[in-house]
């Protein structure tokens, strides 16, 4: 197990136009805490289906790579999603899940990975084609290339630390940050 | 205790041109994605759309993995519908929030349930607010009766959606239309 922020902050590195969407809680202040970039898409409701706003996104865009940052709450809430990406075959599409088997939003009360339930095996049952199971944070740039050359459906299961970090905010303007994504990207 | 099942309508009959016509509003419209869960009532429409090139589907294993899917393909550049019948609805509140909260244009069509002697009353309690219910959660409802009418209203549906309003816009096919294109039972 190792510290989220370091490991997000390496996936992040000279990301050149990779277009980043993000669940809303912890990992939305992870990727905030690398600084706020116009590429980034933040969610702040509808929990569980931030997999899915990234399947829209790299249907949509074909020619550019996406990665979704989220957690393991935010995944377990939209589990049937990993089956519908296992289905679209999406190759420029990556899920990270910052798994610390606990809702931190809400008092780090324990998920269902906390009893075991194997997110990245269900990555797999689900045809994702590269399903990397991460527990050491030196592995961040070997998942940082894959998210940028990987043949996808790519799954990047990684065992963060339990903790709460400092909660870094970005705009929660919905407006702004869509056509503010929009733009960047070209859109 | 099992009972004799009652034939549902003596009228049923498997093709209508309404489909083809959605189908068509769509492509005038560039919508590019549709998001669906297989439904007997949208089936015309789902086949035209799996074998249109410029049109991606996506087979949802819930309604509620679509306005997800539509605030993606937007951010993308693209526009998307949604195909859903009214138990759906029901499936999707929370997630109507992106859209609200985006200002993500949006069509949903909605092929209605327990409203016209629909054989399982377990479809009444969702299908009897659906209509409030997408009202409540910002759409603009525009509800069809009669074939002769659906290419006009998705059409005007469509251009308060995409026609720079930036609106969810959700249109209620009446179940006594659509179940005339359903085989006996569904």
């Amino acid at each position: 197990m190792f510290d989220r922020r370091p490991f997000v902050a390496g996936l992040l590195v000279e990301r050149g136009d990779l277009l980043v969407v993000t669940g809303l809680g912890s990992s939305t202040y992870d990727v905030a805490a690398c600084g706020d970039h116009p590429l980034n898409f933040y969610l702040w409701s509808a929990m569980g289906t931030t997999a899915m706003v990234g399947l829209g996104l790299a249907l949509a865009r074909p020619d550019r790579r996406v990665a979704v940052i989220t957690g393991d709450g935010d995944t377990l809430m939209g589990l049937g999603s990993l089956a519908t990406i296992g289905v679209k075959q999406p190759d420029n599409l990556s899920i990270v899940v910052l798994d610390n088997r606990h809702y931190s939003a809400t008092g780090m009360q324990p998920t269902h990975t906390a009893a075991g339930i194997d997110l990245a095996g269900t990555a797999e049952s689900c045809r994702f084609r590269r399903v990397e199971r991460v527990t050491e944070l030196s592995r961040a740039a070997e998942m940082r290339k894959l998210l940028h050359t990987g043949q996808g459906p790519v799954f990047i299961h990684a065992q963060v630390e339990a903790d709460d970090q400092k909660r870094i905010m970005p705009s929660r303007d919905g407006y702004a940050i869509s056509r503010r994504f929009m733009q960047a990207s070209g859109k | 205790m099992a009972q004799p099942e009652v034939p549902s309508s003596s009228h049923a009959r498997k093709h209508a041109v309404w489909p083809s016509q959605i189908h068509a509003v769509f492509k005038r419209y560039s919508i590019n994605q549709v998001g669906y869960v297989p439904d007997t009532g949208h089936a015309q429409l789902i086949s035209l759309c799996q074998s249109d090139n410029e049109i991606t589907d996506v087979v949802l294993t819930s309604e509620a993995e679509g306005a997800g899917l539509v605030l993606g393909a937007s951010l993308g550049g693209q526009r998307a519908a949604l195909l859903m019948q009214s138990s759906g609805v029901g499936n999707c509140i929370n997630t109507f929030s992106l859209l609200r909260n985006c200002a993500i244009p949006c069509v949903i069509l909605v092929t209605m349930r327990g409203e016209f002697a629909d054989f399982n009353p377990w479809q009444v309690p969702m299908g009897s607010i659906t209509e409030p219910t997408l009202k409540l959660c910002g759409f603009l409802t525009y509800r069809v009766e009669r074939e002769e009418d659906i290419e006009d209203v998705v059409a005007a549906g469509c251009k308060m959606a995409f026609g720079g309003g930036n609106l969810q816009v959700a249109i209620l096919l009446a179940q006594r239309m659509v179940d005339r294109i359903k085989p006996e039972g569904h």
